[in-house]
């Protein structure tokens, strides 16, 4: 007897009403894909939970890959047996003794199958009592015990679990479409990816590039931070986009004070541009309240005057501390704290505009035509499809 | 040949050296420079960097690559010593440390530091009530090696871990230079603080180690200069050793996952054959790890049966190699309350992945002649 089975409950998704077969399809294929090199199991779903037939795999790797997954609750592993009081007994038995520094115990029996002979109260008792009997050492604690067995007598057959382990909660990535993140290589756009994705949403990045001002390890640097995120979702498209010509177009048309402003507005056209081209329905940016000269009020009422479409940020209302744990969190912060300039470090001016006014700048700008380098830029982009293994360039994997 | 002489070193995998090759003449950029070239290097460094916390299972701010095991313990020693010394001047370690470590205590006491040289028990294992005892409020570091280098003896450093944890003030250090890729040890949440590889004793090449450093200790470097190594270690990388250090760690922990139950069982019959030996006494403890096997052949120098069995290309050592050179007792058998016949004889065995049981077949009939001829001589 062994535990053989990985019972996986599903989050909030489990409210969806008729769109629920969208989500448990998404969900199941995104961990099909994320246990890929596991192939002995079988994923088999059901309407409110999914089980992982272990076929003799163990359980721990598997789990620790399925805590990343968003869309899932909780998970637990599992014996299953036919819905017969003698096996289920033993393998409660089993259960108990399987695990470590445990004392006291508790038995919590469910009975969803109601041709199943005793109901759940009495199981309780008569499956604590043939432990207690079978074994010494242990005692029932029904209010604060060491381990809580539950047995869950369902219709096709009864499972045991001991120990609940928290999910990542969410949505499944892709159930709730794709945005264009705009990915800078600093602490907070990939933060803003990774809570974008926690609520469904599958990425693709754009990165402004701009040689030979920012070098090959700033770009570098936001392919391994998107790398980071393949861990909770599936590929990372990045769309590199030239960004020279442009920068320094506006570093010598506008008031210094202003081209900050004026910059980021164009970054919006050609993200919005490309998110057209693409089929993206929405932008997500890393921006946070306050924190620099170009996320005050005034500033983003000035950026974001120039697309029309939703702009997802998740980091809105957030303090930097809060960001930069979550950072920690999914292993970017070492990334993103790289020293390396990107291309909004290069040629912001010494004290930009902290409040610009709308009027002023679409003033400024309508002096001059941005037309053909924004087209330009679009066209030059470079898009690299960055997945957890191709980020490795194959003359490293065979040094390593 | 049959080399059993693994704890002095290994041989290196072809595999690593090709590595090391490669990486010598096609990324010899200074990872530094900002130039794409020198970019290429610190790719690579970082990919070293990631492959060897994913394998140590730590984080990549926790690698701190070195040139082997006696700059890990001194770096790690002297560090907390500098680093912390207003905080206390009081070091715990046992009788049985490496003479990197032993040494690098007894300059820290002529400076001013107080030692305590725990005792081990007849089978070289220190109490964990002692060190545990032995805490003060001057206590700033413990250093207790995992797998002893001579001996074989096993630690309990996850206990002493639980203490170390339960002491946030005072610092763990851990050498696991004999230890590693043979006897798993846990890093994370596990109370130790530093840990100490060396890259020979795994089939690596020498020069070459890493030394584990937990998120946010603070240490007094030993180089100071460009900052390297996020300020633990100055000097231009050697990207090449550590490239090919990080392989074999690779090799090494997949070989320990594959074929660990061979090197029980060549520790098995090494021991059946050994007990069939008239007047040899087996030393390490029955559950020491399973690549060293020391024992004593008391009434004979164990110099002499050294060359003798080098005549027939079987390679084993006295002592530890570090150490050999001294003459007299080995003080770690001395230190486990064995008698000085036993401790002046001591003969070493030390197994790798590639040995086989044809080696121990070998390495047991040749020893079993040479010591029949030298007792005609001697008698």
């Amino acid at each position: 007897m062994d535990y053989d089975h990985i019972i996986v409950r599903y989050g909030e998704l489990a409210l969806k009403g008729r769109n629920r077969k969208i989500f448990t399809n998404k969900l199941h294929e995104n961990v099909a894909r994320k246990l890929k090199d596991h192939a002995k199991i079988k994923i088999k779903k059901t309407r409110d939970r999914m089980y992982i037939i272990l076929n003799g795999e163990d359980p721990n790797p598997i789990i620790d890959k399925c805590k990343v997954i968003f869309g899932i609750q909780s998970l637990s592993v599992a014996i299953k047996v036919e819905n017969d009081p003698d096996k289920i007994k033993e393998s409660a038995l089993f259960a108990l003794r399987e695990a470590e520094k445990v004392k006291t115990f508790k038995i919590t029996a469910k009975r969803v199958d109601k041709n199943f002979p005793i109901g759940s109260q009495e199981f309780n008792h008569v499956v604590g009592g043939y432990i207690l009997s079978s074994t010494t050492g242990y005692t029932v604690d029904v209010h604060n015990p060491d381990i809580e067995l539950h047995i869950e007598i369902r219709n096709e057959a009864t499972y045991i679990t001991s120990k609940r382990i928290l999910g990542a909660g969410g949505l499944p990535v892709g159930s709730s479409g794709k945005t264009l993140l705009l990915l800078s290589g600093g602490i907070d756009s990939p933060v803003a990816g990774y809570l974008a994705m926690k609520r469904g949403v599958q990425i693709e990045a754009i990165h402004f590039h701009s040689p030979p001002y920012t070098s090959d390890r700033a770009k570098q640097k936001v392919f391994d931070l998107a790398e980071k995120l393949t861990n909770y979702g599936d590929k990372i498209k990045i769309h590199v986009v030239p960004f020279t010509k442009l920068q320094q177009k506006i570093h010598r048309d506008i008031p210094y004070g202003y081209s900050m402003t004026v910059m980021r507005r164009m970054m919006m056209k050609i993200s919005e541009q490309i998110a057209r081209n693409e089929g993206i329905l929405s932008l997500t940016t890393g921006e946070s309240l306050g924190q620099v000269a170009s996320q005050t009020m005034e500033s983003m009422h000035a950026i974001n005057e120039v697309t029309n479409y939703p702009i997802i940020r998740p980091l809105i209302t957030m303090d930097k501390t809060e960001i930069m744990h979550i950072s920690e969190n999914i292993n970017a912060y070492e990334i993103s704290i790289r020293p390396y300039e990107d291309c909004c470090t290069v040629f912001v001016p010494a004290s930009p505009k902290t409040k610009p006014k709308t009027d002023k700048v679409v003033y400024f700008e309508s002096n001059y035509d941005y037309q053909e380098e924004i087209e330009e830029a679009i066209k030059n982009k470079e898009t690299v499809e960055i997945t957890q293994e191709n980020n490795m360039e194959n003359e490293f994997i065979d040094l390593l | 040949m049959i080399y059993l002489d693994n704890s002095a070193t290994t041989r290196p995998y072809s595999e690593v050296i090709d590595t090391f090759k490669q990486v010598s003449e096609k990324f010899y950029g200074n990872p530094s420079s900002i130039h794409r070239f020198g970019n290429e290097a610190e790719r690579l460094l970082i990919k070293a960097k990631q492959q060897a916390s994913n394998l140590l299972e730590v984080s990549e701010n926790e690698i701190v690559f070195t040139s082997g095991g006696t700059e890990g313990n001194n770096t790690a020693i002297k560090g907390i010593a500098f680093a912390h010394q207003n905080r206390g001047k009081h070091i715990i370690t046992s009788q049985i440390e490496h003479p990197s470590v032993l040494e690098t205590c007894k300059a820290l006491e002529n400076i001013g530091y107080i030692v305590t040289y725990l005792p081990v028990n007849s089978h070289g294992v220190v109490s964990v009530e002692d060190v545990e005892a032995a805490i003060t409020k001057e206590t700033i570091l413990i250093s207790i090696m995992h797998v002893n280098n001579e001996l074989g003896s096993i630690q309990p450093i996850e206990a002493i871990g639980s203490i170390a944890k339960k002491h946030p003030k005072l610092f763990f250090h851990v050498d696991h230079v004999q230890g590693f890729g043979k006897i798993p040890l846990k890093l994370q949440d596990s109370g130790i603080d530093m840990c100490t590889v060396s890259g020979h004793k795994i089939n690596g090449l020498k020069g070459t180690g890493l030394l584990y450093i937990k998120k946010k200790t603070k240490l007094f470097p030993l180089l100071h200069g460009g900052n390297q190594e996020i300020g633990y270690r100055s000097g231009t990388e050697n990207l090449a050793g550590i490239v090919s250090l990080v392989k074999a760690i690779r090799l090494n922990l997949e070989k320990q996952n594959s074929d660990c139950e061979k090197l029980i069982q060549l520790n098995k019959e090494l021991r059946k054959c050994l007990e069939t030996i008239k007047g040899i006494v087996i030393n390490t403890p029955t559950n020491g790890a399973h690549h060293i096997l020391n024992f004593s052949i008391p009434g004979y120098k164990p110099e002499v049966i050294i060359h003798a069995l080098g005549e027939k290309g079987i390679y084993i050592s006295t002592k530890s190699a570090c150490s050999s050179k001294q003459p007299d007792k080995s003080t770690i058998l001395a230190a486990c309350g064995l008698s000085d016949e036993v401790s002046k004889s001591a003969l070493r065995v030390s197994l790798s992945f590639e040995n086989n049981l044809d080696d121990i077949d070998k390495f047991c009939t040749s020893l079993d002649t040479v010591i029949k001829q030298l007792s005609e001589v001697m008698g």
